[in-house]
């Protein structure tokens, strides 16, 4: 077995082990954290398939920003772990059967018969100093310029339902207006009343 | 590559949407709250420019653009006036309804102007890529629309549902192309297709794909056993986007559809192997619609099973395999989503603030409130069941021409008989609007010119299609002919 087969099962072996995890750990921030670790083998996997910039893109995005948040969201959140669980086991058997007659159907047709290295030959090994980052930006710009710019339109969608969904402006919620508080004057504010002295009571 | 002015033209329709959507979204806001009146407005003139632009940017050979990404071509022509047309009839008739239920909103207007345009992508896509993802823009746009009215836990309920079912169809047809790439190694859909005709793709892997392709088509389009989501979301979204997803992405799901199944995958040996598949949602679908929808005691439900009969017979004209029977299905849910705008707009008409008119009842005795709206739905209501001179006779009946030419006479009889049943629940309802007597408590009815406008200008419109179908016929015929 070379070393990089070496590599590749145990970056698979993670995965799989990590992934798994993520289903089944009780708590729901070691789910995510284990959901970082699946993410990072994957990573490992696109290197070794000499796809640097999409492993580091996953890196950057995926376990960088998003599963950050992720990990706030949940810890903010109360999650009622056991409610989440309700029908875990009724659901198991059904849910095997499923998944097992789906991997045999899968194991069928993407076995070595059609997709073995007879039928899919290995690609040429690109030189040394290849940039497959230069070739992404290159393609994504020209050939895929359409469906880059409607893929921008899709995020814009996104970006007006999340906040047409959870942004609320509720009328008895109290908020300083700045324009306002700048605006304001000494007479608004201060009122110099005039009051007559009054001669002090003579104590008792 | 090079960028060419045919590129632009191409695409010139959609560019305009997408600028008039952006224009309208910047401008919303600086508007005030009393002011969205004028967002509103711009919103419908802009589906009927594009409308108009489709028409007047239409070409007579298909005119690939953008590296073979998009084509503009009869189909995406006659696909976008159309989904324009409805879009806008959408917006005409939710107007009291969004106004009345806090909905009338620039978010609301810029979502579905955005639903439009993905139906636009996905209509002169011609790349499995830019298929997909004008089905996403759809679809989140769609989601977003139902749960939009939050302080309605059961519109959010439907949302939930929408959106998991929705995820999870998308997954299957991401799974179904990325399979049908690994027989192809093309995602462009003339190149799968020479692909196909040339045996050089192995059909085990492509019927493969082409499994997870049907079923996700399958949920998108609503059929059986793909049809659990349709009545729950139909009956918990708001009425008046209830009226927009059962209109126009119809017409969008069977584009989808074409495009995918017949442009791509539309030569043997795959052909018989979908041909095959459709069969069975097709005759699931019309039993189980007709059929359960006859147990409905409200109105939304019962016109989502409708939707789902009506689907089933849609897939017997592109089951049917060759050009006239394709036409046929077009031209079929061009007619069923003019008819259902009509049908659920009359729900959204009906309802008035804090009264939602979602039960059969709700429609006793219309026709001594209001004869010109029960007219209309009686219109609308024969159509559904096919009695001529409506058009819906004429749509069936050229399906059947097409599924009979090919050899299905027995799956014909079989469709003919499912809707003598369901010709029960529709006249059902004819007979509660013409010879019950109004509810007392029934509230006054919403009747404006530009209400009683619209309402007969669709009545009549579909009615006219009725006496002369031939020219959309023939439209929908050069289309299919020309662009699969």
């Amino acid at each position: 077995m070379s070393f990089s087969s070496f590599v590749f099962y145990l970056f698979a072996l993670i995965l799989l082990g990590s992934a798994l995890r993520v289903i089944t750990a009780r708590n729901p921030v070691h789910c995510v954290l284990y959901l970082v670790l699946s993410f990072a083998s994957a990573a490992g996997l696109w290197v070794l398939l000499e796809a640097e910039f999409l492993a580091i893109a996953l890196v950057l995005v995926y376990v960088g920003a998003v599963m950050v948040l992720f990990l706030f969201v949940v810890m903010m959140l109360d999650i009622n772990i056991e409610r989440l669980r309700e029908g875990y086991w009724d659901y198991l058997v059904p849910a095997l059967a499923v998944a097992g007659v789906m991997v045999v159907e899968m194991l069928v047709v993407l076995g070595g018969r059609y997709f073995g290295l007879l039928e899919m030959p290995q690609p040429e090994a690109v030189a040394a100093g290849h940039s497959n980052t230069r070739d992404l930006g290159r393609v994504l710009y020209t050939f895929y310029a359409y469906p880059f710019e409607l893929a921008a339109v899709v995020l814009l969608v996104a970006i007006i339902a999340a906040i047409a969904l959870t942004l609320r402006s509720r009328k008895d919620t109290r908020y300083q207006n700045p324009s306002q508080q700048v605006g304001v004057r000494k007479a608004d504010r201060v009122r110099v009343l005039n009051m007559p002295s009054e001669k002090q009571a003579n104590g008792s | 590559m090079t960028f060419t002015s045919n590129d632009l033209m191409a695409a010139a329709p959609l560019v305009l949407l997408l600028a008039l959507t952006c224009g309208v979204l910047l401008l919303d806001l600086l508007l005030r709250d009393e002011q969205r009146q004028i967002s509103y407005v711009l919103s419908i003139a802009s589906l009927l420019a594009t409308g108009l632009s489709c028409i007047a940017f239409r070409v007579a050979a298909p005119l690939p653009a953008f590296n073979g990404m998009l084509v503009a071509d009869s189909l995406s022509a006659l696909v976008g006036a159309t989904l324009c047309l409805l879009v806008a009839g959408t917006l005409a008739y939710s107007r009291a309804y969004i106004r009345d239920r806090g909905l009338f909103t620039g978010e609301y207007f810029t979502l579905v102007l955005f639903a439009t345009f993905g139906m636009l992508v996905m209509a002169s896509a011609s790349h499995l890529l830019t298929l997909y993802l004008g089905l996403e823009l759809l679809s989140l746009s769609l989601y977003a629309l139902v749960a939009l009215r939050r302080d309605s836990a059961s519109a959010i309920e439907a949302a939930m549902k929408y959106f998991v079912l929705g995820a999870l169809s998308s997954g299957m047809l991401l799974y179904g192309m990325s399979m049908i790439y690994g027989a192809t190694g093309s995602l462009q859909l003339n190149a799968i297709a020479d692909h196909v005709v040339t045996g050089h793709a192995n059909p085990t892997i492509l019927v493969f794909g082409l499994v997870f392709l049907v079923a996700g088509l399958g949920f998108k389009l609503g059929v059986v056993p793909f049809h659990m989501w349709v009545p729950d979301v139909y009956d918990g979204a708001p009425s008046s986007v209830t009226l927009l997803l059962g209109s126009a992405p119809k017409l969008a799901g069977l584009v989808l559809m074409l495009r995918i199944l017949v442009e791509a995958l539309g030569a043997q040996p795959v052909l018989v192997e979908w041909q095959k598949m459709l069969v069975i949602l097709a005759v699931l679908s019309l039993a189980l619609g007709n059929i359960t929808a006859i147990a409905q005691t409200n109105i939304k439900r019962m016109l989502a099973y409708s939707t789902i009969s009506h689907m089933g017979f849609v897939l017997l004209g592109v089951l049917s395999g060759y050009g006239g029977g394709y036409g046929a299905a077009l031209f079929y849910t061009i007619v069923y989503a003019l008819t259902a705008l009509g049908a659920f707009g009359m729900i959204t008409l009906l309802s008035r603030t804090g009264f939602e008119a979602q039960m059969l009842e709700d429609f006793r005795g219309l026709h001594e409130r209001n004869p010109w709206y029960a007219f209309v739905m009686l219109v609308l209501m024969f159509s559904l069941t096919g009695i001529p001179p409506t058009v819906g006779f004429y749509a069936k009946l050229t399906v059947l021409q097409a599924i009979i030419g090919q050899g299905y006479l027995a799956l014909s009889v079989y469709a003919v008989l499912l809707s003598l049943v369901g010709a029960f629940y529709y006249l059902r309802l004819v007979k509660l609007m013409y010879f019950d007597a109004p509810s007392a408590e029934a509230p006054p009815l919403l009747s404006t010119p530009a209400t009683r406008a619209l309402v007969l200008a669709n009545g009549l419109g579909l009615l006219a299609l009725g006496v002369l179908p031939g020219a959309l016929m023939d439209w929908c015929t050069q289309a299919v002919l020309s662009s699969l």
